[in-house]
């Protein structure tokens, strides 16, 4: 196996605000490889979406310190010019986002938008782009394609709008596809079928995708690979079925219990993680989710947890200051329904019987 | 003009995420709302010093007697022949008459100051009065809703429709003939440039308002209020008309420069403020003379061209530290 | 589509018959003066003025003046024959005159309109794309600077410097230039500093409205997708972000150009133009009721009008609006 597609390296970025340096991304690390589909899961600004905007290029703010590498097929896309950018964006590299009609122009046809995508990378006529959208367009499930292509985006559901941004995204082949929180803005029924669709996509052309989302239920299903985010840095990460079958973050369990999970009795309550995201200008001291950790202790707050490779499996890391059999039996507590504050209880009595 | 390389510029870099964390949480919400105002505020030299030159201007409006004493100026209504010179001219700027003299040999100095006052007036009034009536109405409309609200909107679409400012200058002309309107109830000059001010801002100020209200009204902590007892009146007071200061200060900030050119501008066609000087008719009166005359012309014209930028500026400003992600200028 | 246009047509033939009675009753009820007595001109003897009263029909009752005012502008009412008052300065009805003048005054908002927007529009699509930078900030000073400057204070210092008889620097016709030119160059030779004093303050007030939309435009999502669909900043920013922030510029153009076409009263004053807004100056320093009646509802005609127009343009320039 070659190198893989996307590498990224130990990525920064950095925003200088009049309040204060606010560290969006705080030196990450992941790859994908061709055909691979990562999932990157956080809350709404642990920075999954800003790590993903300048591996396209797209973080646009004067005020943006950014450092590490991002390589693409080998290729340095942080050192690389505006104009090889442009030419890899939309064309080796596709995304799509969360808001399909806010992220469409609503003053041109869908088509038109399709069309435009194709010309920016293709040297074809208009009606050949046409054509090719009007093909896109009928891939992707959209009925009477040719007709749909001459509608304007407000005159499409949700649903059918996300087809169309997956239409244009696709339409020149990429080798990487990034979705940023796809099925969010949409109806529950219709995020399976957009799930589905992107997996149909994938495996007909061969893309890699790289998932962002919220919602570790997105990508259960697709995911070779799970990367879980909290406040700017990579907290675990592992193969989606260890991220599912033995987690090893307290904050991927919040994640985990804050799903409805199918396999469960019907009465398991759903325990949201207590607590906000942090402030990224003055993050909390030592391990940065221990305000909201409930197993906290007062070293957390002191010592900065390093992404390690947890024992027994290379190939799973996690960045947490608990001692590994602390975590393992805490987890197999929770995965029974014992509560979060119980298992803690258990813990700290263990512990003290230790002493 | 904002210029800001505040957190929000970030927001096109990941719009459900910096805004929303660095506003979140500690130390930027341990600061009220009116001190972040301010603090944004202060960063504006330009504002701020616009800011003290509106300030200056109306302690100068205020004390105009006393500075007319000060530099020896005639009043304002004065006229005198010695000013002219043996044409019948009008004299330049001097030591005597700082600004010069006018055609008829009153002083140009002591006009501007009056002129100050009248400018000053008319706006703050006209102002004040379309706010409240607006914030008033806007209110009722939002909060109670029913016919009260569909009466009140539909008084506000057909007024916006309306052309306004031109019947206003038609009222105006009308009542500024001899013997005024409606057998001299309506007498031309300060009222009626105040009543056309407030026919055409308020509403303007009603249909925001009452947007705002309608939207606050199903705002969580108003239903908490009111499951907590609180009656109309409390929740009006406590909770809804503090959220509404923002756009409130905004629209005011809109309203004031442009009601001092309206009135400028209806004097200056003879049809706004009488009896007292004012910068517009002062201006009217030096058309004719600007070959002969420019001090006429130059001092009334820098006194409203500065007030009204001062007030721009400072309006720019507040919206801008009241809004930073937003640079609309409406 | 249709539909749509007729609703839109039923509001402003209410909104214009609303209007008429409006200033019928500013101008025919609400002042003291006998209009006949001011029409008569000094000491006139009672028979004369009761002879006026008669021939302007203002012996009638209110409502029946205020037919005889409409009916003879409207379709098969008919009224008095006198169209839209009759002036008392001038002898005169006073819609034949106000048509006389609109030629002028079109000529003068046409000017001004065009040298706007070619200023305004690239100004504020440059401000927006370089945002902070020096070029911005100095633009928009002076902008703010011509917004904050009443027109005719302008038109003065304009007729001060360059008027070609008083002006420092005597370089352009000014003052009554354009009543004295025989010639259409030499009007609009004289209509030169009118279309730039003009100008400025719509140009500063376009420049800073398109400015700050489009700042707000290129913030959206669809110029994320455009980015990211490898378009070049040039297409991103004009077919998307221009096209989008430009739009409701349609609706201010609109009624800006309806308020000139009603005349720009004041800098026809001050320059001098014998177009409809100087016509109405005039009215107003001799307190001719009659004609600053038919010059504001004329200006309020092309208001609504124009009103009218942006609202059915605008259903074709932004797909989204439902009839």
């Amino acid at each position: 196996m070659g190198a893989p597609l996307l590498e990224v390296e130990n990525l920064k970025v950095h925003f200088e605000t009049e309040d204060g340096l606010v560290k969006a991304v705080d030196g990450i690390s992941y790859t994908v490889d061709r055909g691979q589909t990562l999932g990157i899961v956080g809350e709404s600004g642990s920075g999954k979406s800003v790590s993903s905007l300048t591996v396209m290029g797209l973080t646009r703010s004067r005020n943006a310190r950014i450092s590490g590498t991002v390589r693409f097929n080998g290729k340095d896309l942080l050192g690389a010019s505006e104009e090889d950018m442009r030419s890899i964006r939309g064309n080796d590299i596709a995304m799509i986002f969360q808001d399909p009609l806010s992220s469409l122009h609503p003053f041109y046809k869908v088509g038109a938008q399709i069309a435009e995508g194709v010309r920016a990378h293709r040297d074809v006529s208009k009606a050949q782009a046409w054509d090719r959208a009007v093909e896109m367009l009928s891939l992707v499930g959209i009925p009477e394609p040719r007709k749909r292509a001459d509608a304007y985006p407000h005159e499409f559901s949700g649903g059918m709008r996300q087809r169309a941004m997956i239409a244009m995204a696709l339409a020149n082949d990429p080798k990487l596809l990034i979705a940023d929180e796809p099925t969010t803005a949409l109806d529950v029924t219709v995020q399976a079928q957009i799930l589905e669709l992107i997996e149909r996509l994938q495996s007909e052309f061969d893309t890699a995708v790289v998932v962002i989302t919220h919602d570790l239920g997105v990508v259960a299903e697709m995911a070779d690979e799970i990367s879980v985010m909290y406040a700017g840095r990579i907290v675990e990460k592992a193969d989606t079925d260890t991220i599912f079958a033995a987690p090893e973050h307290p904050y991927t369990w919040g994640l985990l219990s804050s799903i409805p999970r199918l396999d469960a009795s019907r009465d398991e309550e759903l325990v949201p993680i207590p607590g906000r995201p942090p402030s990224l200008i003055n993050l909390p001291g030592g391990c940065s989710f221990h305000p909201r950790c409930p197993y906290v202790r007062e070293a957390h707050k002191k010592v900065d947890p390093k992404l390690e490779p947890v024992a027994g499996n290379p190939g799973h890391q996690s960045a947490c200051l608990l001692d590994s059999s602390v975590r393992r039996k805490l987890w197999s507590e929770l995965r029974t329904g014992v509560k979060p504050d119980e298992a803690r209880a258990d813990v700290m009595a263990a512990e003290e019987k230790a002493v | 003009m904002s210029t800001g390389t505040g957190a929000s510029d970030l927001l096109h870099a990941d719009d459900h995420g910096i805004d929303q964390i660095v506003a979140g949480e500690a130390p930027v919400a341990a600061r009220s709302p009116l001190a972040l105002f301010w603090r944004r505020f202060r960063k504006d030299k330009v504002a701020l010093v616009a800011l003290t030159f509106i300030v200056l201007l109306v302690l100068v409006a205020i004390l105009a007697p006393v500075i007319r004493n000060l530099v020896g100026a005639p009043p304002p209504g004065q006229t005198s022949t010695d000013a002219l010179d043996d044409f019948g001219l009008p004299q330049g700027p001097t030591s005597e008459h700082l600004f010069g003299v006018d055609s008829i040999g009153r002083d140009i100095f002591a006009r501007v100051l009056d002129g100050a006052r009248v400018s000053l007036l008319v706006a703050f009034i006209g102002t004040g009065l379309s706010v409240t009536i607006g914030v008033t109405l806007g209110m009722i409309a939002g909060f109670f809703r029913g016919w009260v609200d569909t009466l009140i909107a539909r008084v506000i679409d057909i007024l916006l429709a309306f052309p306004v400012l031109l019947l206003g200058l038609g009222l105006a002309s009308a009542c500024s003939t001899k013997d005024g309107c409606l057998g001299g109830a309506l007498e031309p000059g300060l009222t009626i440039v105040i009543f056309i001010i407030v026919l055409s801002n308020w509403p303007y100020v009603a249909r925001i308002i009452r947007g705002q209200v309608l939207s606050l009204r199903e705002k969580e902590f108003v239903e908490a209020s009111r499951s907590l007892g609180a009656g109309n009146m409390r929740i009006i007071f406590r909770e809804i008309l503090p959220n509404l200061v923002a756009p409130i200060i905004v629209y005011a900030s809109l309203f004031i420069p442009a009601n001092i050119l309206l009135e400028a501008a209806l004097s200056f066609l003879g049809v706004g403020v009488t009896g007292q000087a004012s910068w517009g008719q002062m201006l009217s009166e030096a058309t004719g003379k600007i070959d002969t005359a420019w001090w006429y012309m130059f001092f009334p014209g820098m006194a409203l061209l500065l007030t009204v930028l001062a007030f721009n500026l400072v309006g720019d400003g507040m919206q801008d530290a009241l809004n930073p992600k937003g640079n609309k200028q409406k | 589509m249709a539909a749509y246009i007729a609703r839109r047509l039923l509001w402003v033939v209410f909104l214009l018959f609303t209007i008429t009675c409006i200033t019928f009753v500013i101008f025919s009820v609400l002042p003291s003066g006998d209009p006949a007595v001011a029409r008569a001109g000094r000491s006139p003897s009672p028979q004369l003025v009761e002879v006026i009263r008669v021939q302007l029909g203002l012996d009638k009752s209110k409502p029946e003046q205020f037919i005889n005012y409409i009916g003879d502008i409207l379709p098969f009412v008919g009224g008095n024959g006198i169209y839209l008052g009759f002036s008392y300065q001038n002898n005169t009805d006073v819609l034949p005159e106000i048509l006389e003048r609109l030629p002028v005054t079109i000529f003068l908002a046409t000017g001004a309109v065009i040298l706007w927007l070619s200023i305004g529009i690239p100004l504020g699509v440059l401000s927006a794309v370089k945002t902070g930078s020096a070029l911005d900030r100095i633009a928009m000073g002076i902008a703010l600077l011509f917004i904050s400057a009443p027109v005719y204070f302008f038109g003065l210092v304009a007729l001060y410097l360059f008027d070609d008889q008083i002006g420092i620097w005597p370089i352009l016709p000014g003052n009554s230039a354009y009543g004295e030119a025989d010639s259409l160059l030499g009007k609009a030779e004289a209509l030169i500093m009118p279309w730039c004093v003009l100008a400025a303050a719509f140009a500063a007030i376009y420049a800073r409205f398109l400015r700050g939309n489009l700042i707000d435009t290129l913030q959206e999502d669809y110029i994320r997708t455009a980015r990211a669909k490898g378009l070049s900043e040039r297409r991103v920013i004009f077919r998307h972000g221009v096209r989008a922030a430009i739009t409701p510029i349609v609706t201010l153009l609109g009624l800006d150009i309806g308020i000139l076409l009603g005349g720009a009263i004041l800098t026809e004053t001050v320059f001098n133009i014998p177009g409809i807004g100087r016509y109405a100056f005039n009215a107003i320093t001799v307190s001719d009721l009659p004609v600053i009646q038919g010059t504001v509802l004329f200006g309020a005609f092309f208001i609504v009008m124009m009103s009218l127009i942006v609202d059915i343009l605008y259903a074709f320039i932004d797909p989204r609006v439902r009839y």
